[in-house]
């Protein structure tokens, strides 16, 4: 395979040393995080929206900006999830016009981290690596070991050790090893950066980092696309590491640059659990300094991380974008489920009750306006955290099999009810 | 005295050793002799201001320095000290 010409470098954020294409993900100098680099004039002389149109609907369409040499060998069928017009949706929550990017449906495992996954095990080929692992809260558990067993590389995935059932065997069907952690996911997170110093083994969100975020962009690159090749007003997007939210805006400033989107106002907009809010609280702090959150206590298990990696720079993009965050509540989350099902027929986990809520509350107190247009990020499918909501949703009617049972007890109370 | 285990970036300036020994009776203490056994050690974890740099997360034994008293924060001849990257997970 010939290498791309259009992903040249590894670069540290902080400090712009360069570093080469390796699993390194820190700048020796001061531990910047460090970031694909591309040639954009070169991909501008070639990609342009009649390119991308004539692809594969796949997040592949936009490969040269992504971070891999070659082909894509793992996960070639992830993305181009489908971007719904909410209109009962938006009438509930107060806005003109809303859309969702529903992730719920990524193949193959029903979140976005398909797409960071995707990224990060194909270079994880590429590098030569046979061990892939991950820290994770669950939905990039799940899409490590799938993606893995597909590709044939063996895979550990390290969680903490109290996360939902749906998750945890969402996981071990893939004949993964799964490592459970007595310990909150930021120990789990730790522990991997210290056996992918010591064992080099490929963590796709440690040494593989770089590679791995970057697949994040292609939501943000997917939305432009299918909302007509434009950006939207407003994002609403769900925060952990605040990684998503960051690349998102990367990715409508990439397709600025290129001139592939035209240059519109757009605000970028995070949401978080108040069990674990660490971004929202410094953002309404207005600071730019995170402070850890030592104990997360959230039934948004997949958000709860306490020292968020990209923490400081999801409150640059919100600030630069003049966008804001929110944080909502269990009971709010789970309100927020129960709306996106009943008002846009999607059934999401907990973090995107997250985004819903959170959104409502953005439109309340005027941050997204209800004259405006706004995308909600929702990025993983309600059956992996049933736990959530079971109890909070009613329950069946039970009936006998016969139609004097159906009569009495359902058909004449509903009728009753419905001529009220 | 207490140990210190050094990530991956810093090992070129430790010899690859990976976990050394350091005086001190907190973290600054340590950081301190640790930059006179391996010089320039200390200005890839603090910065120009002498904090602890906003991508370096600082633990003794198991709780990070930012749950305790930053950089002094008392240690023992026992204890553990990691330096790990930040960028980490998510």
């Amino acid at each position: 395979m010939n290498p791309t010409p259009f992903f040249s470098n590894l670069k540290c954020r902080e400090c712009g040393r360069l570093y080469p294409k390796q699993a390194i993900h820190v700048c020796d100098f001061d531990f910047g995080p460090l970031e694909a680099a591309y040639d954009y004039e070169a991909i501008g002389k070639v990609l342009s929206r009649k390119v991308i149109e004539s692809r594969p609907h796949t997040m592949w369409r936009y490969r040269e900006l992504l971070p891999i040499d070659g082909d894509p060998t793992v996960g070639a069928e992830v993305g181009f999830t489908p971007l719904i017009k909410a209109d009962r949706l938006a009438k509930i929550l107060g806005i003109r016009e809303l859309w969702i990017k529903n992730d719920t449906v990524n193949y193959p495992t029903l979140s976005f981290k398909d797409r960071v996954v995707s990224v990060a095990l194909s270079r994880a080929r590429e590098l030569g690596f046979e061990v892939v692992a991950c820290a994770s809260t669950g939905n990039l558990a799940n899409s490590v070991a799938a993606n893995a067993a597909a590709a044939g590389l063996k895979s550990y995935v390290l969680i903490p050790a109290d996360l939902e059932q749906g998750k945890v065997l969402g996981s071990l069907v893939y004949g993964t090893q799964v490592i459970g952690i007595h310990g909150a996911y930021d120990q789990v997170n730790r522990l991997c950066s210290e056996i992918a110093g010591k064992y080099g083994w490929g963590f796709v969100n440690v040494n593989l980092r770089p590679y791995y975020a970057e697949g994040s962009k292609s939501m943000g690159f997917e939305i432009c696309e299918q909302l007509g090749w434009r950006i939207p007003q407003h994002t609403v997007v769900p925060m952990a590491s605040g990684s998503l939210l960051t690349k998102i805006h990367k990715a409508y400033k990439e397709f600025i640059q290129l001139g592939i989107v035209a240059d519109t106002p757009f605000h970028m907009h995070g949401t978080q659990a108040s069990g674990c809010a660490p971004i929202s609280h410094a953002i309404k702090r207005g600071t730019d300094i995170v402070k850890p959150v030592s104990k997360p206590d959230t039934i948004v298990k997949s958000l709860a991380i306490g020292t968020p990696a990209d923490g400081y720079y999801a409150i640059h993009s919100m600030k630069q974008s003049g966008g804001s965050a929110e944080d909502v509540t269990d009971e709010e989350v789970v309100e927020g489920i129960r709306m996106l099902a009943e008002y846009a027929g999607i059934f999401a986990e907990t973090a995107g009750g997250v985004t819903v809520a959170g959104a409502r509350k953005l439109i309340e107190s005027g941050h997204i306006g209800a004259g405006d247009s706004a995308v909600l990020c929702i990025t993983g499918h309600g059956l992996k955290t049933q736990e959530a909501i079971v109890g909070k949703c009613g329950a069946p009617r039970l009936i006998a099999p016969n139609l004097r049972e159906f009569e009495e007890k359902i058909y004449a109370p509903d009728a009753a009810a419905a001529s009220i | 005295m207490p140990s210190v285990r050094i990530p991956t970036p810093l090992r070129k300036l430790t010899g690859e050793l990976e976990v050394v020994q350091a005086a001190g009776a907190t973290i600054a203490e340590v950081l301190h002799s640790l930059d006179q056994a391996f010089p320039g050690l200390k200005e890839r974890i603090c910065d120009d201001a002498g904090q602890v740099r906003r991508f370096v997360n600082v633990f003794v034994n198991d709780e990070d320095i930012r749950f305790l008293e930053e950089s002094a924060t008392p240690v023992k001849d026992t204890d553990e000290i990691s330096i790990v990257p930040a960028i980490a997970g998510g």
